[in-house]
């Protein structure tokens, strides 16, 4: 172990290239704000909230489906995550960061009463509309924000306490009983997690947050797709830190052969996602009824149809067709680039989830798109390499850390 | 069909198997196979395998489906016989990917298994010697081919200072024959005796 770095130093280039992101980024959405966030417009109001909004709330996901990648891992025992398991850990860091801008946005849109964001925030329109008021023991006020801080300070919290518990692994080795102990103490910490996670990303969450933007259209699969979208954007993520932190020459422990289970994960559910994309257009597109075609009518015969097809292209056909072979997934540099393929594209898609319903006549994507996402990931750089810097870069005691290194595939 | 000379070493731990693997092949001798009872990580590496090409022929076989299922569904349904069904136009992609997807994981599924088994030799009433009864339980069985000039016996010497816990000589037929075992010995009743 002698020959292992297990401190991370921030390099210079990646300071100064994160805050300049974050400066330019933050730039944009300060002007964004100012100019149409806060402007009596509507439209501009709804532009800016709205980008705001899957900005925040895709990378809310996608940071929190690492710390899901790890507590299934736990609860899975499974080994071969461990060489590698403080990068998904410092990623995890920025849940409750991201998951409190996400906070933010929502509870302004929804007290300041933005009801051309969320319909059912017109009680008036809700009181006339028989859909709506069947739906409002769900769809109102006082629910969102009970559920939603709810939500994001549980997450944060079940997080915080799985890194507390990996980092008992850094002090002392542990005779078999300590480790047997220490294993079902994970597993039961990461089974809160996931309980949470199920109640919250695998349901209720994306009804409320995305969902309910449209709300007299329903989608039973929305909740799984959601779900699908920003794992394997979070699983591209980890891929993406793992291949730089091996080019810095950090993390000896891991090898192609860990990256080639990360490369299965993003083909897996690149599959996955396809198929539940497929499943709620194919059986909507089958029934015809109109109340249903109408989230499709935009986006599929409207203006967001290349966005639309851009996705699938994206999404399903990309890392079909390149992701495929073995020697792809152990290849570092076609991964960093399926990686960061993969994650523009389940960005795209968080786009048109929520910007095809907001401003359904013309395309919106522009400077302030790529502005507030340059925000995000200048943020995301700087607080994932400072959490990385904080503690050692393997948990050299934990139990399954052996077997991680011996992990073939 | 050919007999052949075989010197089958039996090692009873892996960590021992390995090193032996890579003495007997760099002294030069050609290992015909290591039966184990269980698959062994590494060990195709080590005995310098090729690596199978099953996966090439199941995407092969995949593709195959795929383009059985598109074209005979939409010559079905635009030549052969079209239907009005709920309106929908002839060609109906959506409604075909379905079955798209299923043919292209049956033909795969049933080709690949095939092609396993044709690897394998595997098959209804195909029989193959067996070097020792105890691969399929605790022993790893490394046999190794002989030629005319293999001198067994230095063979043998080398297989025991690898850890060779019972070496042997056999003459056996290589390949694969139809029929029955003629000199059944059931290893569970003789341990019943013993």
């Amino acid at each position: 172990m002698a020959s292992i770095k297990e401190q991370f130093e921030i390099p210079g280039t990646l300071k100064t290239w994160s805050y300049a992101l974050i400066g330019i980024g933050g730039a944009a959405l300060l002007y964004g704000m100012f100019t149409k966030g806060f402007s009596s417009d509507e439209h501009e109001q709804v532009h800016f909230w709205g980008t705001l909004m899957y900005n925040t709330i895709f990378w809310t996901l996608v940071t929190n489906a690492a710390m899901f990648f790890l507590c299934f891992s736990t609860m899975a025992m499974a080994a071969w995550m461990q060489s590698f398991r403080r990068i998904a850990e410092a990623i995890s860091t920025l849940v409750p960061i991201f998951g409190g801008i996400t906070l933010m946005v929502l509870l302004y849109v929804v007290l300041s009463h933005n009801h051309h964001i969320y319909h059912w925030l017109d009680a008036e329109a809700v009181a006339k509309d028989p859909i709506l008021k069947g739906k409002v023991g769900f769809l109102n006020p006082t629910f969102f924000v009970i559920w939603t801080t709810l939500t994001i300070a549980l997450w944060s919290y079940f997080g915080y306490r799985m890194r507390q518990i990996s980092l008992e692994a850094d002090v002392a080795p542990m005779d078999a009983a300590t480790a047997h102990k220490y294993n079902v103490r994970s597993m039961v910490r990461s089974g809160f997690f996931l309980v949470w996670f199920g109640l919250t990303v695998a349901s209720t969450v994306p009804w409320l947050w995305l969902m309910s933007i449209d709300a007299h259209w329903y989608s039973t699969m929305y909740s799984w797709y959601t779900f699908a979208s920003s794992f394997v954007a979070g699983m591209a993520l980890i891929a993406l830190w793992l291949i730089y932190m091996k080019n810095k020459g950090y993390m000896e422990l891991s090898t192609s052969e860990h990256l080639h289970d990360v490369g299965k994960f993003m083909f897996a559910f690149s599959i996955f996602w396809t198929y539940l994309w497929f499943s709620q257009y194919m059986l909507i597109w089958y029934a015809n009824i109109p109340e249903e075609t109408i989230y499709f009518k935009n986006r599929v015969q409207g203006s967001y149809k290349p966005i639309f097809f851009l996705n699938l292209f994206i999404n399903f056909l990309c890392p079909l067709i390149i992701l495929m072979k073995r020697s792809a997934k152990r290849n570092f540099t076609l991964m960093a680039f399926m990686a960061v393929l993969i994650l523009f594209g389940h960005w795209i898609d968080f786009y048109q989830m929520v910007m095809g319903s907001l401003m359904k006549e013309h395309v919106s994507l522009g400077w302030l798109d790529f502005g507030i996402l340059t925000f995000f990931v200048g943020v995301m750089i700087l607080m994932v390499a400072r959490s990385l810097a904080s503690k050692p870069l393997i948990a050299k005691y934990h139990p399954f850390l052996k077997e991680s290194i011996l992990h073939q595939v | 069909m050919a007999q052949k000379k075989f010197v089958v070493g039996c090692f009873d731990e892996e960590k021992v198997l390995f090193p032996a693997v890579k003495q007997v092949r760099t002294a030069g001798y050609k290992i015909k196979d290591v039966y184990t009872p269980f698959a062994v990580h590494g060990l195709d590496h080590a005995l310098g395998l090729r690596e199978t090409s099953l996966h090439t022929a199941g995407f092969i076989y995949g593709i195959t489906g795929t383009t059985t299922a598109i074209s005979a569904i939409s010559w079905i349904f635009t030549k052969d016989w079209p239907l009005n069904i709920g309106g929908k136009p002839h060609f109906a992609l959506p409604a075909w990917v379905p079955i798209i997807f299923e043919l292209t994981v049956l033909f795969a599924a049933v080709g690949m298994v095939m092609t396993f088994c044709y690897l394998c030799q595997l098959a209804p009433g195909v029989k193959k010697h067996h070097f020792h009864k105890r691969a399929t339980d605790d022993l790893f069985v490394m046999v190794i081919e002989c030629t005319d000039k293999t001198n067994t016996d230095d063979l043998k010497a080398l297989l025991v200072s690898n850890g060779a816990v019972e070496t042997d000589v056999q003459v056996a037929e290589e390949g694969w024959w139809f029929g029955t075992y003629d000199k059944e010995d059931n290893l569970y009743n003789e341990k019943q005796i013993a």
